[in-house]
């Protein structure tokens, strides 16, 4: 019986083979593809932790303004960080380009990012939103701001981020996670303002006030005070400006708190030239050009944000949340404290 | 049946007495390819040497019993529900019959595409307080009205209880297919009742299959970021990328990551030490048995089953992202997504063929040396499935980028050449990367249809002169035709799926539909991230298909 099963299977496996043979072909193809990228001594290499939609339509931009041949990688900033160190004086990348400014810091106090000193970059962009030394510049401003359901909520009743852990707000707060590096900037300039034993008692009142478990991003968070679930939360400016764009009627609006006090906690996208970039000279003709008065619109209004230069305008719908005073404490500071902020978000109970 | 090893122990055993013996070809291969897993794991350890004590004292007094309790709940959830839900199917389809069965037996497998993560995003937009469902519901019934909280361990556990309940399904649909009713047949004239029977007989019988399949989900429960974070559901994971992303402390992940690998390590052992005294033969082979016959309420309610699983794990997600994929469209759709496409398969196919190629060669040199060294090897080899994938990505990156900075710099100085670095950013390294970890996706389908070929075959073969990678190649290989389908498809659908890996080692211009999926998520743009999860799941489903196709009736 045995000798008919191995017979059989002798027919079959033939049929078996040729097919195999076709996929071993293919897999001959796919190797043959393996041979390492060649890179050109005059372009500019980019790892991007700001997503491709937003920056692809400044990239196509300046090639076609400069003819410039750009290439970049997304990726979260966190691995980006660790490749770039990993690859140390050999690394490709020329431009670190991420979100929030504890990712800046933390990428110029890993060595990652090398100084710059440019008349332009530093006419363009005030002050507190660029790194002292010149290692990463702010391109774009979003501020962290309380939004509220105008159904249920005055104006009136708000005055602070302090002032959520008031006893009014029992359970109708909503706030995103702790592990969002938003928050924990926000938290780090608090401490940087309050210190920590105040910060921390501001941290547990609001973990008091939660209507719900915090939650995963800003948009569910508004989307749960549309339906409901609690009345005010904490949201980044161009995640409201992008529900408010799908729904001009939403019954949401943005407030903006401390303005007796430190100002609106701003935070910024940004970008440095790396520590071992091949070509400095281009990735700072970049910088300067995305901190222009032609860029500024493109790089802000992509997503809904307001430009550093202060040159440049906001996009109407953006401008038509009203003027405010920022908070103007450099924003090295969120990065200096992000551990202590996260840290205080743990001891208190912030999921 | 199981039945103790001694009896078999026939050609098998002698290839590995006591005395040392030079390793042969088999074992040398498998040495490489765990070398392979060992290295990123390496990395972790290595991170000892500087070890994080401020951020492990912090965690300790703060959050880590938490974290740990969560972890457990998630993993113990997820692994009854899958049992539940893969068990339970794949028996009705695989030894029962009722109506709707012949495309049930293929369309429950469809979820097989669905990553995790797309799952976690749908279900939350669809049940969460805010979303359509819980908001009809408060129209009709008034504000009172409240579904239980979507974002907490029961909905966490429930969604990927439906995401990765497949795996089980079908490794064990493989196993009640061949050897269902007439199991259960012995069973009942041996006196059992057919419960007793399926409990004492079928299930024991089933059980290197079953056994492969949760190993998988465990590993993926484990390793999970994706879901658990769009929940925000604390577990050892999200732990691991707060001390990377949030504490930028690369050691402190590598450690936490460490012990999840110790974990995992120790639960394998644990599996096999149980397996250890068994041996799965098959007294026949025989493609196919009779089915049990359900009749009266007893079919419907096998029907309505089956209906409820595909209803909830694929209809109504598919609907979902079909619904917002329409919304978006016009908009949405370049010419850019057929590359993002052709990428995604491209990998995915190139990919699979490689892992199942090596998966098989180690699972036959697994049959032929049966020493305690190849054993551990093989356990080692599949490890990479357990680990958090960004963990793993830059554990491959870190030794790849020095290799390539060693030899950068030896170029210079021995011959004064500048050369460009030589693997990082290839397609190279990317598939290396895969392979470290769907090596167990791969191997663990193999494995458990090796197990059915029986040791008799082996000796008549060898009777007749076939040995080594001849054996394989005549009597093996046709025999395993269904397991390396199924290792196939799990790599090549498991590839697509895969994020951080893909993020880290892509060459430039590389993206796929993954790395897509990603950008959109991570900017809580879920509904235009419809359209590439809609490609995403539409192109998975074509090879679970054809693999359906294969292996049924």
């Amino acid at each position: 019986m045995l000798i008919t099963v191995i017979n059989i299977n002798f027919k079959k496996e033939r049929l078996f083979m040729s097919k195999l043979l076709d996929k071993f072909m293919l897999a001959l193809l796919v190797f043959s593809m393996l041979l390492p990228a060649v890179a050109f001594a005059d372009e500019l290499v980019i790892y991007s932790a700001r997503k491709e939609h937003l920056i692809q339509p400044l990239i196509d931009a300046y090639s076609a303004e400069t003819g410039t041949e750009i290439s970049f990688i997304t990726d979260k900033a966190g691995p980006l960080l660790q490749r770039l160190k990993a690859e140390g004086k050999n690394t490709h990348a020329d431009l670190l380009i991420t979100v929030d400014a504890g990712n800046l810091w933390h990428a110029a106090s890993e060595g990652m990012l090398q100084p710059v000193s440019s008349a332009i970059l530093e006419r363009n962009i005030p002050i507190h939103l660029r790194d002292p030394a010149g290692h990463w510049f702010g391109l774009s401003e979003r501020a962290r701001t309380i939004v509220y359901s105008t159904e249920r909520v005055k104006p009136a009743e708000l005055s602070s981020y302090e002032a959520l852990g008031d006893k009014s707000w029992r359970h109708r707060l909503l706030l995103r996670t702790s592990k969002k590096v938003y928050n924990q900037s926000l938290i780090a300039m608090l401490i940087a303002e309050h210190g920590q034993a105040q910060t921390e008692q501001v941290v547990r009142s609001w973990v008091g006030n939660l209507a719900t478990s915090p939650f995963s991003n800003d948009t569910k968070l508004m989307e749960a005070i549309l339906a409901g679930q609690g009345d005010v939360g904490i949201v980044n400016t161009y995640y409201f400006g992008r529900l408010q764009k799908k729904n001009p009627e939403l019954k949401l609006a943005l407030f903006w708190p401390n303005q007796q006090t430190g100002g609106v906690h701003i935070n910024v996208s940004g970008a440095g030239v790396t520590r071992h970039a091949k070509n400095r000279s281009g990735a700072i003709r970049f910088l300067e050009w995305l901190s222009s008065e032609k860029a500024q619109n493109l790089f802000a209004d992509a997503n809904m944000e307001y430009p550093v230069n202060p040159q440049v305008k906001a996009h109407p719908a953006v401008a038509a949340w009203g003027s405010f005073k920022p908070s103007t404490q450099n924003l090295a500071d969120a990065g200096r404290l992000q551990s202590d902020a996260i840290m205080l978000m743990d001891r208190a109970g912030y999921r | 049946m199981p039945i103790p090893r001694s009896h078999n122990a026939g050609a098998l055993m002698r290839g590995s007495g006591r005395r040392f013996r030079w390793p042969s070809g088999w074992q040398w291969l498998v040495m490489l390819v765990a070398l392979l897993v060992l290295m990123p794991l390496s990395v972790l350890f290595i991170a000892w040497l500087e070890p994080a004590w401020d951020i492990w004292r912090h965690l300790q007094q703060t959050v880590l019993s938490r974290l740990l309790f969560n972890t457990f709940k998630l993993v113990v959830g997820v692994s009854l529900g899958a049992l539940l839900l893969g068990v339970g199917l794949a028996w009705l389809t695989g030894a029962c019959d009722f109506p709707g069965r012949r495309h049930f037996s293929w369309t429950l497998l469809l979820p097989l595409a669905m990553p995790t993560y797309v799952l976690a995003f749908v279900f939350l937009g669809l049940f969460d307080f805010s979303g359509p469902v819980q908001t009809q519901l408060r129209i009709w019934f008034g504000p009172g009205i409240r579904l239980p909280e979507m974002r907490s361990a029961g909905g966490v556990i429930l969604v990927m209880s439906l995401a990765l309940y497949p795996y089980i399904y079908l490794l064990a649909r493989n196993a009640f297919r061949t050897q269902g009713k007439r199991a259960l047949e012995a069973a009942q004239s041996l006196g059992c009742s057919p419960v007793v029977g399926f409990f004492r007989v079928v299930l024991p019988m089933a059980r290197p299959w079953i056994a492969g399949g949760t190993a998988l989900v465990l590993m993926e429960a484990l390793a999970d970021f994706g879901a658990v974070s769009i929940f925000n559901y604390d577990t050892f994971t999200t732990a691991i990328y707060k001390a990377w992303f949030g504490f930028f402390s690369l050691p402190a992940a590598a450690q936490l990551s460490s012990l999840l690998v110790v974990l995992v390590f120790g639960l394998i052992l644990i599996e096999q030490q149980l397996r250890k005294r068994m041996r799965f033969a098959q007294s026949r082979l025989a493609p196919q048995a009779e089915r049990i016959q359900l009749y009266g309420w007893h079919k419907w309610a096998a029907t309505a089953a089956c209906s409820l699983v595909l209803g909830v794990a694929f209809l109504l997600p598919t609907l979902q992202l079909l619904r917002w994929t329409l919304g978006i469209f016009h908009q949405e759709f370049t010419r850019r997504y057929l590359d993002l496409l052709g990428h995604s398969l491209l990998l995915g196919l190139s990919a699979a063929l490689l892992i199942v190629t090596l998966a098989l060669l180690v699972a036959y040199c697994g049959r032929r040396h049966q020493d305690r060294l190849t054993g551990s090897l093989i356990r080692i080899s599949t490890l990479g499935y357990a680990l958090p994938g960004t963990v793993l990505a830059v554990g491959i990156f870190i030794p790849l980028a020095g290799l390539d900075n060693l030899l950068i710099d030896l170029a210079r100085s021995l011959f004064g050449i500048e050369m460009k670095p030589l693997l990082q950013g290839t397609l190279f390294v990317m598939l290396l990367a895969y392979l470290i970890r769907f090596m167990a996706a791969g191997f663990k389908s193999i494995d458990s249809a090796m197990h059915r070929v029986t040791t008799n075959i082996d000796e008549a073969s060898r009777l007749m002169g076939l040995r080594g990678l001849r054996l394989l190649w005549r009597i093996h290989l046709p025999m395993l035709r269904g397991g390396i389908f199924t290792a196939l498809t799990l790599v090549f659908v498991d590839v697509m799926k895969e994020m951080p890996i893909t993020l880290m080692t892509r060459p430039f211009g590389w993206d796929t539909l993954a790395v897509k999926i990603y950008e959109l998520t991570s900017e809580g743009e879920w509904e235009r991230a419809a359209m590439p999860s809609l490609t995403l799941l539409l192109s998975g489903l074509l090879p679970i298909v054809l693999l359906m196709r294969g292996t049924d009736d």
